[in-house]
């Protein structure tokens, strides 16, 4: 009777552990599949990012072209002879028009004639003037050309393939009509844009380009590694080999760490208020820029130089002391030499966050519209990401394009510095 | 002479000037019998001579760069008759004669004494330079032959020189709270001005935001309000959106990576993960103010909510993306801290894995990841170009996601980019706007800091 009894109840027991231990399982699975979840969440955003950057974008590095059968013909363009001043002056537009007037006889009236003329790009023009330039006994010969086209035509052409049956934009009915005509002739042609590497920016989306703003965004990270690396490591190196323990040692500790954490847009404040209306310096010039960067990516930098100089272990330094080397030998002959791999990851981390950046260089007036590639440091210029800004705010459709495609750009170099930096590592890297 | 040339001058200098210490050293070597005869290595009396030849003179050339400019205008501006000077403000003035001196308006056109104060600045300018040259040389020459003549084979070099490298050392380290001082000084100045303006109880507790001042009194819709309660909560409103999405996804995601994932599967999500952290903050912007808001719109109105298409919520969104891999970096370290021996009396006690990790793992990381948190909300504060791009310009007051909010970056980034006069109210908030940011993020950094420390040196 009290075995039997011993026994249901061990049995109950049992049952309401299992059941439990079920219910436990349950909710392990249940945590287990939050942090699957979360972690899905994640790369589905980095993918989501990526792609629809790439989408967006990758129609702007072609550009499509027009074929058009011009006749450089002397009283057309209202010159004798091919030279300087001649050419600056010559009607190369009516060149183009005539030839569109031939291609499109049918356009007689003034409104047909305007939508046909709108046709190519306003570069164009200036297209045919280097052509001549470069071979002056065309002068009065005929010539097949291929011209860009406008950035409306190039979106409505690009957008055929679209489901949705494309975008129209600001294209007529009429002027689709020729358009497809001549897309179905082989008139028009897509082609790799050079144009987007070689030339600034332009209100003209199919004319802009990204070099004014490659070579402002080198030349500012010109100026940021010659003053952060070297100011970077030196601090790095007082603080890990000389500093004593005091106050001021500390408070500098506290500076760095903190600044490491302050928004970068109050370092834009900073160089406004100190270097720009104190100091007077160039308004929109790489070298404030620069300035204005090197304070923001110092204290990334000196923190990644005292991590790689902890990591030289203390018998290298007994060892040269033991030789008879001073402190500053020790630390320039023998401690930085090993560290410089673990240094320069930190350096180049560093300048791939400022080639990011963008709200400080706004602060200090690095927005202007810069059409020409700036060739010093204290020129006006721009950088990348400011102008993927400044493209995203413009209204054109074509602009949007443009803008994925200097994301893309800017996303290539930020990758290389960073593979870069893994590459030194892993080749340079020393294990104690 | 332009700054580069006179720069790469001075190096020569330096370099020259190294050339004859050393050669000095050891020709006193030869006459001393030997080396030993030297109390330092040659080179550092080739190096003792260097440094004093390029230093004096960089510093000399450095500050005259910076202060020539502020000098010129003073002396131009003060040497105008005082009729002229009372008309109109002398940064604007200065502007005039800038222009007139560089030819943009014809000098023919301008009024004679603007004229005259032009050919002034020209004639300074000139002048400037050229005293700036030849002190700037004559300096370097001085200091380095001083040197050199000073140079005698007792004189202990290698002390010296490394006591000045030592001194450049920490002049380096030091420029860290120079940094700091100068944010201070900058943004103070300012904000006090704007507060003789404008009542600091008035920005702090005023609701009404429209820094828009009005030209004409007859002017509409510019009372020039400055209360900043509507931008503080809009701040607020986005960063909370943020760490909704940031904390759960980047906790949990650290979690699995530390306590669950195999090594081969950690060593492939965690860097994917990072791009999001490499990704720069304007591409974020573009990917929020194009697909994401368009998104959010659409779903709301589908919903029959009235959306703004620039709503606080698409900006929150991916702020909180963009802050993943922090809060997850920023926690897996932490939860690494904390020692195997406690998991294992867990273990030992019959615990599954989550219930260690719910129980013993997560208290114990608690402190360390409310710092990591509150570094994350001190970004998310700070954070510009998303908001600047995705969020709005109108300051609502108001607390519903679908509309759209203002915050601090974002009206320091519309009051200050473009040209604008220095002195108005408006231009001045920016700086006090930037004053609240800079504070704000201090005290929580601070915070947060000594937190994570005080925590790392618990189970140190």
């Amino acid at each position: 009777m009290t075995k039997s009894h011993a026994l249901r109840n061990q049995e109950k027991v049992r049952s309401r552990i299992e059941q439990n231990l079920k219910r436990r399982y349950r909710k392990e699975k249940i945590f287990r599949g939050f942090g699957i979840a979360s972690i899905v969440f994640g790369l589905l955003c980095v993918a989501v990012l990526l792609t629809d950057i790439i989408y967006k974008g990758h129609g702007a590095f072609f550009q499509h072209y027009l074929q058009l059968e011009v006749q450089y013909d002397p009283e057309t363009l209202g010159i004798e002879q091919v030279d300087e001043s001649a050419l600056a002056l010559a009607n190369f537009d009516g060149v183009i028009k005539d030839a569109m007037k031939a291609r499109f006889p049918e356009a007689r009236d003034r409104r047909a004639r305007r939508e046909l003329y709108s046709i190519p790009s306003t570069d164009a023009p200036f297209a045919l003037r280097d052509r001549l330039q470069q071979a002056p006994q065309l002068l009065g010969e005929r010539e097949t050309i291929w011209v860009m086209v406008d950035d409306d035509v190039d979106a409505f052409i690009k957008s055929l393939d679209e489901i949705e049956g494309g975008f129209r934009g600001r294209v007529s009915e009429r002027k689709a009509g020729w358009l497809m005509s001549l897309y179905e002739s082989g008139e028009l042609q897509n082609r790799f844009n050079t144009q987007f590497f070689t030339s600034g920016d332009s209100r003209e989306p199919e004319q802009a380009g990204i070099k004014a703003a490659l070579v402002g965004s080198a030349l500012t990270l010109l100026v940021t590694l010659a003053l952060s690396f070297p100011i970077g490591v030196a601090a790095a190196v007082y603080l890990e080999e000389f500093a004593p323990k005091n106050r001021w040692t500390d408070l500098i500790e506290v500076n760095i760490n903190n600044l490491a954490a302050v928004p970068s847009i109050v370092f834009g404040l900073l160089g406004l208020a100190i270097f720009i209306n104190f100091f007077e310096l160039p308004r929109s010039a790489p070298l404030i820029g620069g300035l204005v960067l090197t304070l923001m990516t110092l204290p990334t930098i000196i923190i990644s130089s005292r991590a790689a100089i902890k990591a030289v272990p203390p018998s290298i330094r007994e060892a040269a002391m033991g030789m008879g080397a001073s402190r500053i030998q020790v630390v320039f002959h023998h401690v930085l030499p090993l560290a410089m791999p673990g240094m320069l990851t930190g350096a180049i981390i560093g300048l791939a966050q400022a080639l990011g950046e963008t709200a400080p260089l706004l602060m200090i007036g690095m927005v202007a519209f810069i059409v020409d590639v700036p060739t010093g440091i204290t020129d006006p210029a721009t950088v990348l990401p400011v102008q993927i800004f400044l493209w995203a705010d413009s209204p054109e459709r074509a602009f949007i394009e443009k803008t994925s495609a200097a994301i893309m750009v800017l996303l290539a170099f930020l990758i290389t510095m960073n593979l870069g930096a893994v590459w030194l590592r892993k080749k340079l890297e020393r294990r104690w | 002479m332009h700054a580069s040339t006179l720069f790469a001058l001075l190096v020569l200098f330096a370099l020259i000037a190294y050339g004859l210490g050393f050669s000095r050293a050891m020709q006193s070597a030869k006459r001393g019998g030997s080396i030993r005869s030297l109390a330092a290595l040659p080179g550092y009396y080739g190096m003792h001579t260097a440094l004093w030849s390029l230093l004096p003179a960089l510093v000399l050339l450095a500050l005259w760069t910076l202060f020539d400019d502020t000098v010129i205008r003073s002396l131009v501006v003060g040497g105008l008759p005082a009729e002229v000077v009372g008309e109109s403000s002398a940064r604007l003035l200065f502007a005039q004669i800038q222009n007139i001196a560089s030819g943009t308006i014809d000098p023919a056109l301008a009024a004679p004494e603007l004229r005259d104060a032009a050919n002034r600045l020209n004639s300074l300018r000139q002048t400037s330079g050229t005293v700036k040259t030849v002190l700037v040389l004559a300096l370097a020459l001085v200091a380095g032959s001083l040197a050199l003549w000073r140079l005698t084979p007792k004189m202990r070099a290698r002390e010296k020189v490394e006591s000045l490298v030592r001194g450049l050392l920490m002049a380096s380290a030091s420029i860290a709270i120079l940094t700091t001082v100068g944010i201070l000084l900058s943004v103070l100045f300012e904000a006090l001005r704007f507060f003789q303006s404008v009542p600091v109880t008035e920005f702090l507790f005023g609701l009404h935001w429209s820094p828009q001042m009005a030209l004409r009194a007859d002017q509409a819709g510019s009372s020039g309000a400055f209360g900043a309660v509507p931008i503080f909560l809009g701040t607020l409103m986005v960063s909370a959106i943020a760490m909704f999405v940031a904390v759960p996804v980047g906790l949990m995601s650290a979690i699995y990576l530390s306590e669950y994932a195999s090594k081969r599967v950690r060593n492939t999500v965690k860097p994917v993960l990072e791009i999001l952290a490499g990704i720069p903050t304007v591409v974020y912007g573009f990917f929020a103010a194009l697909t994401v808001a368009p998104a959010v719109r659409d779903a709301a109105t589908a919903m029959g909510l009235p959306a703004s298409s620039e709503s606080a919520l698409a900006a929150g969104l991916v702020m909180g993306i963009m802050i993943i891999p922090f809060v997850s970096s920023l926690s897996d370290d932490i939860i690494n801290a904390v020692p195997q021996s406690l998991r294992d009396g867990s273990f030992g006690l019959g615990a599954t894995q989550s219930e260690t990790i719910k129980k013993v793992v997560f208290p114990a990381a608690l402190p360390g990841i409310v710092g990591g948190v509150l570094l994350a909300v001190s970004r998310a504060i700070g954070e510009t170009m998303i908001v600047v791009m995705a969020a709005g310009l109108a300051a609502n007051l108001t607390a519903n996601p679908l509309e759209s909010v203002t915050t601090v970056t974002v009206q320091i980034v519309t009051l200050l980019v473009g040209d604008q006069e220095f002195d108005s109210p408006k231009t001045l908030a920016a700086f006090a706007l930037g004053l609240m940011l800079f504070l704000t993020t201090l005290v929580l950094n601070v915070i947060a800091l000594h937190v994570v420390k005080k925590y790392r040196e618990q189970y140190d």
